[in-house]
């Protein structure tokens, strides 16, 4: 019987020719991601070795990777202790992948992953963070794990008892309209499939529309998969994964296309023409109540977030900035730019992009995550309201119970800041 | 029948959760930075302050159960969601959970029962059988969906940490 990608993959690294949904294996891990709560993973770890006799060391220091990202620069003492912590260990320990807080390294967990040619085709990646999903971008079985088991990882190079999930293929024809984005696609399918719809299972993205769409776009699909329940999001590999492989993550050597075959089993087909997909929203105050933008226009906002592991890329800042240059934003309005990482910030600089965000009034933060959980700067007022490119909008996200949050792609957010509400970017581009 | 019943464990119903509670919800974002299992605890629901305040007091005793919707636990990976509910020493009955966290739970320790058709009020006693969750106030009864055996052997281990101690005890040895 044919297998999807997961299966082959998770067939590849637990060393089976075939697997099965509902099959419990232990898959080797080709890469390990832990961000600020590696803290929690060492201590963790410790623990496992605890009356063993057995020193503590990791089983692969080249695998795994730690990123601060969560809260950068510390905000707290606390938080400097536990990345002191961390440092410490990485150092004991000979972790190469380790980014600090560095503009020649650095950026969020995420991006700095694929941007550094960490994730390959083929590859199982966990990470103690939900959006681990991210990587299925580029054909990896990537998926989300606590710290308790990431600890079991680090240990033992396997991940335990993973249950091969089965695959819902979602296949999306024709050409995404001007300004509507991999954003606007993604969180239409969570309205679809709403926020449980995915539970313990992959998402699988095929069709003319994923064929034509960059990385930096498919990385938005399969980052948000996990808020329709998704253990993973996956985009069979092709040319344009070689080609960022290649040309953005400087990869050399063989990379392995792996493709579902074509009697592959699946749970589910969500099959759509996306030629005449509209901007969507996800309203106040989960990731599933998406409404079409027309549904929600002219609605007041205070603050206006572009950024986070989902759309801080280049290619966000740039749709951005060609809404914005040579504009400003409302006076009633606040804006906030993370860029997904220094190299992003980099290029977006070397390519004008900040100059246009900046002469439109918009404040360009450090690249980080911490806006889009409440951890980290830009917290909301009592009773405001944010509009945002982050993922989450659950009550109390932005570090404010009291709060509203709405999810949107940059190019919404951009010409929402202009007027101060809702708005569409189509009539912002009339305007020019 | 009801006499073999009461030899499962009671609990009382403490609290009611809709579908889709969030970790963000059960453990908000700006406490992350608080990561050991003996600290979360005080964090837990902060944001449902008389939640936070009734498990703080003790106005909810330990063991007692929460009763929740479909896809308890969405969201974020954080275990401080899991630690922080097991410091209290809670039972979690809902209809359905998220993967990581139940993950997370299972590696922690903390009780999970995912029982579809649950319905019971604050204050209902329950009955925890192996394969029903019996509402001895109101009388009705509920099947409960058993824990596929990969788990139930993390929790026979008595949590992730011990599983894994002796899989890597039984690879340096074989290896």
């Amino acid at each position: 019987m044919g297998m999807t990608v997961a299966q082959k993959i998770l067939a590849r690294a637990s060393g089976r020719a075939s697997v099965s949904v509902g099959d419990v294996v232990e898959p080797r891990v080709d890469l390990a991601m832990s961000h600020e709560n590696a803290a929690l993973v060492i201590n963790q770890f410790r623990e496992v070795f605890d009356g063993t006799g057995l020193e503590a060391r990791v089983w692969d220091p080249s695998k795994i990777a730690i990123i601060f990202d969560h809260r950068v620069p510390a905000e707290s003492a606390k938080t400097a202790t536990n990345q002191k912590k961390i440092r410490e260990f990485v150092a004991a320990q000979g972790i190469t992948k380790f980014h600090d807080i560095r503009a020649d390294q650095g950026g969020i967990c995420h991006q700095v992953l694929p941007e550094s040619g960490y994730v390959l085709p083929g590859s199982v990646v966990v990470g103690t963070d939900s959006h681990t999903t991210t990587h299925g971008a580029l054909g990896a079985f990537a998926f989300g794990i606590g710290a308790t088991e990431m600890a079991s990882v680090w240990a033992l190079g396997t991940a335990l008892n993973v249950e091969v999930p089965a695959t819902i293929k979602v296949v999306v024809s024709g050409t995404l309209p001007e300004l509507v984005s991999a954003k606007d696609l993604i969180l239409h399918l969570i309205g679809r499939l709403t926020a449980e719809g995915a539970n313990y299972k992959v998402l699988e993205f095929h069709g003319q529309a994923i064929r034509n769409m960059p990385t930096s776009g498919r990385l938005v699909l399969c980052n948000m998969s996990v808020e329709a329940g998704a253990t993973a999001g996956i985009v069979p590999p092709d040319a344009e994964t070689l080609r960022y492989l290649h040309d953005v993550a400087h990869v050399s050597g063989p990379v392995d296309l792996v493709r579902p075959d074509d009697d592959a089993v699946y749970a589910g087909t969500i099959e759509f023409d996306c030629s005449d997909l509209t901007y969507q929203i996800a309203c106040p105050h989960s990731v599933d109540n998406v409404m079409a933008l027309s549904e929600v226009v002219g609605t007041r906002v205070d603050q206006i977030v572009i950024g986070s592991c989902t759309n801080g890329r280049t290619d966000d800042l740039a749709v951005a900035a060609s809404i914005l240059s040579g504009r400003t934003i409302a006076a009633n309005v606040r804006m906030l730019v993370f860029p997904a990482s220094w190299r992003v910030y980099e290029e977006a600089l070397r390519r004008g992009f900040i100059a246009d965000l900046m002469g439109a009034g918009a404040v360009i933060m450090n690249p980080g995550c911490g806006c889009c959980l409440g951890v980290h700067q830009g917290a909301l007022g009592d009773g405001e309201v944010a509009l945002s490119t982050t993922n989450r909008n659950f009550l109390g996200r932005m570090g404010n119970p009291n709060a509203r949050v709405y999810l949107c792609s940059p190019a919404v957010a951009a010409a929402s800041a202009l007027t101060g509400s809702i708005s569409t970017p189509a009539a912002a581009r009339v305007n020019t | 029948m009801s006499d073999s019943s009461s030899l499962h464990p009671t609990t009382r119903v403490a609290w009611k959760l809709p579908d889709d509670v969030s970790t963000d919800v059960i453990y908000p974002g700006r406490y992350m930075a608080t990561v050991l299992p003996t600290e979360t605890p005080q964090y837990a629901f902060a944001d449902i302050a008389a939640l936070n305040k009734a498990l703080l007091s003790g106005e909810i005793p330990r063991g007692s159960a929460i009763v929740a919707g479909r896809n308890f636990g969405c969201g974020s990976s954080r275990e401080q969601a899991a630690s922080t509910l097991k410091g209290h020493e809670l039972v979690i009955i809902a209809k359905a959970f998220a993967r990581i966290f139940v993950q997370n739970a299972i590696n922690l320790g903390l009780r999970t029962i995912v029982c579809p058709d649950i319905d019971a009020n604050v204050g209902d006693e329950l009955e925890l059988g192996e394969e029903r969750v019996i509402d001895r106030t109101t009388g009705k009864s509920f099947a409960t969906v058993p824990l596929p055996r990969s788990r139930q052997a993390i929790i026979d281990a008595g949590g992730l940490i011990p599983y894994t101690r002796k899989k890597l005890m039984e690879s340096r040895r074989t290896g």
